[in-house]
């Protein structure tokens, strides 16, 4: 009976040590939850409340930081970023489950009905450029420059490219390697737009990644690889593989934060965005962080690898912001319009 | 009579068949100590790798702080939170069902078609690929019951991750209590309620604890159900309740790993030996509790 009963309490006292194990993170949990309010007396610290945004992981850096900095600037306003891809975030966006959209691509029209149907509205604010950037081996001799209609025959659909031989007679009959993000990614959706016409139109016999390390991993390791990827992928990998120069017709230009920012290197330099919603513009921390966004944008961007727009270009999405502009710039043919100009569009 | 037999046995042991035999049966057992070693190897370059890279990271102010753009600030203090918010949420929905569930199926469910649909069911769903319990938790929790992306809606989804395993462990456990410590009971009078609670349940415990802790064990290295239900990937706060915005430990070492600067992989690294030391502290518990039930059975 005794030796019972010692086992039963010993089973008990199991119990409760585990119950108060949890309850102990639970409540380590709950302990480091103060916030840093202090001194500063100006009005963005007196907000509080949350900002959330979510979207391409391509722009997550760009939002990262800025969350970062706002913090310095408005301590109780907490912004959680999220990075579940353009079309996901938007999802959630269009749900109203976000204030804020990180997309590196425009808007989809299908999206924009959807949000229409939604009674949501969306101010559209460009914050960055990106280069994508195509890459081979660094010990790769033969490829100088690669012509828009030569990555084209590379990347388009049932292309039947398979030697580098095929592409340029003069190049090595040697098997070609390619790797590319997933169909999932902006950088997919842009890439394919610019080259092969059409967003998401795009051969699938090659190496798919989501993870942009992996492709360059990939084209590192591969003497005849091949692949394009955001660049700020290429920048920090620059030892490890070789960009190739891109000519649209008008000559070879290699992505540099000069010829992305200047416009040059057409057509793969691409605009990265937020969406913000009306509804949520309305509300001060949603507005003041915003604000805070493209103000120290120019000076984030870079930071974190990509390539900040023209001054003019902000000073015009303060403006569309500030007036509450509505509706997306794009859906009709852009092609060699500045992005100043082009967000001009409904401002004052 | 003793030399004769010593000499039978040496001339077995020369015997060519019997030495073949031996032969064949010590290469089996290297073999298969090759095929154990294996795993093993595998593990152990997994572990140097990661050590190389991350232990140079691994300090207080790494513990200590939110993630930053800059690597040499970041930090994991919001993921550790989150990881432990949601582990702890998690075990609070999981085990009362769990074991509930198991204590009916063994103790009380006649067996029927509906107690082996019920239980051809439970296994099933111990094998479904965690990503499809995301979708579930989205549509129910998050949209559904709208608890929004909060760590409520994380660990409720992660229960229905880990609740068939616990409740198989539970089944299996209750299961190899003696039915004569049933019998006794019901001899002196004992109603069934009272025999489960004082009887069944705490000699069954350990191994229902074992069972629990390795599987919310793996519920905390789950990344895909996190990112449907929608776990930020940057917080710089940690959770205050329930309904709070998270991240968790698996999602931000892959925010790591997919960045461009090499700084930033060597923080993923630092943050898998965080979650690995997290697991093996889970698994010491296991452990313990095992070690101490079987003492105390003696």
């Amino acid at each position: 009976m005794s030796l019972h009963t010692t086992r039963l309490l010993s089973s008990d006292f199991k119990l409760l040590a585990l119950v108060s194990f949890f309850a102990l993170l639970t409540f380590i949990g709950c302990g480091g939850g103060e916030t840093t309010g202090n001194a500063s007396t100006n009005a963005a610290s007196e907000l509080s409340g949350t900002v959330s945004v979510d979207g391409s992981s391509t722009v997550f850096p760009i939002s990262e930081a800025v969350a970062e900095e706002f913090r310095s600037v408005a301590p109780r306003v907490r912004v959680p970023v999220g990075a579940s891809g353009t079309g996901g975030g938007f999802k959630k966006f269009i749900n109203g489950e976000t204030d804020i959209n990180d997309a590196s691509r425009p808007i989809k029209a299908s999206e924009q009905d959807r949000l229409a149907a939604a009674g949501l509205g969306f101010i559209e604010l460009p914050v960055a450029f990106d280069g994508i950037s195509v890459i081979v081996h660094r010990e790769n001799t033969w490829v100088d420059v690669l012509s828009v209609e030569e990555l084209n025959a590379i990347w388009k659909p049932e292309s039947t490219v398979m030697r580098w031989s095929q592409v340029r007679a003069s190049w090595p009959n040697e098997e070609i390697a390619l790797f590319g993000p997933g169909p999932d990614s902006g950088t997919f959706d842009y890439f394919t737009e610019a080259i092969n016409g059409d967003g998401g139109a795009s051969r699938s016999d090659y190496t798919a990644s989501e993870d942009d390390n992996v492709i360059v991993t990939g084209v590192a390791g591969d003497r005849h690889g091949i692949g394009y990827l955001g660049y700020a992928y290429y920048v920090e990998n620059k030892d490890a593989i070789k960009v190739v120069p891109v000519d649209p017709g008008s000559g070879a230009v290699a992505p540099s934060a000069q010829s992305i920012n200047d416009g040059t290197y057409a057509p793969l330099a691409r605009p990265v965005f937020i969406y913000v919603s009306t509804q949520s513009a309305a509300r001060p921390e949603v507005k003041s962080f915003v604000e805070y966004y493209l103000d120290q944008a120019p000076k984030l961007v870079a930071e974190v690898g990509y390539v900040a727009l023209p001054a003019a270009a902000y000073d015009v999405a303060k403006k569309r912001f500030a007036q509450g502009v509505t509706g997306s710039v794009y859906g009709g043919d852009r092609a060699g319009v500045a992005i100043d100009e082009l967000f001009s569009q409904g401002v004052n | 009579m003793e030399a004769s037999r010593i000499q039978s046995r040496a001339s077995l042991a020369t015997s060519p068949l019997l030495r073949r035999r031996r032969i064949l049966s010590t290469m089996f057992q290297w073999l298969c100590l090759l095929f154990t070693l294996c795993g093993v190897l595998f593990l152990v370059a997994l572990l140097y790798q990661v050590l190389r890279d991350g232990l140079g990271h691994l300090d207080w102010q790494f513990l200590s702080s939110f993630p930053s753009r800059k690597p040499e600030l970041a930090g994991i203090k919001s993921g550790i939170y989150g990881s432990l918010w949601l582990i702890s949420l998690t075990a609070v929905f999981a085990v009362p069902i769990g074991v509930a569930a198991a204590l009916y199926l063994e103790e009380y469910a006649k067996p029927s078609r509906v107690r082996t649909l019920i239980q051809i069911n439970i296994a099933n769903l111990a094998g479904v690929p965690s990503i499809v319990y995301g979708i579930l938790g989205l549509a129910i929790f998050v949209r559904a019951l709208t608890l929004d992306r909060s760590v409520l809606a994380g660990s409720l989804t992660m229960a229905l991750l880990v609740l068939p395993v616990i409740i198989i462990a539970a089944q299996e456990s209750i299961r190899g209590v003696p039915g004569s410590l049933r019998q006794a009971a019901y001899a002196l009078g004992a109603t069934r309620w009272q025999t489960v609670r004082d009887h069944v349940l705490p000699s069954a415990l350990p191994g229902i604890l074992t069972g629990v802790i390795l599987s919310l064990s793996r519920a905390i290295g789950e990344t895909a159900p996190l990112i449907m239900v929608g776990a930020y990937s940057y917080v710089a706060f940690v959770p205050t309740g329930p309904m709070d915005d998270f991240t968790a430990l698996p999602i931000q070492i892959y925010n790591w790993a997919a960045r461009p600067q090499a700084e930033f992989h060597a923080l993923a690294a630092a943050g898998i030996i965080v979650l690995l030391c997290i697991l093996f502290l889970m698994n010491g518990v296991a452990v313990l509790i095992r070690y101490r039930s079987a003492r105390s059975l003696k």
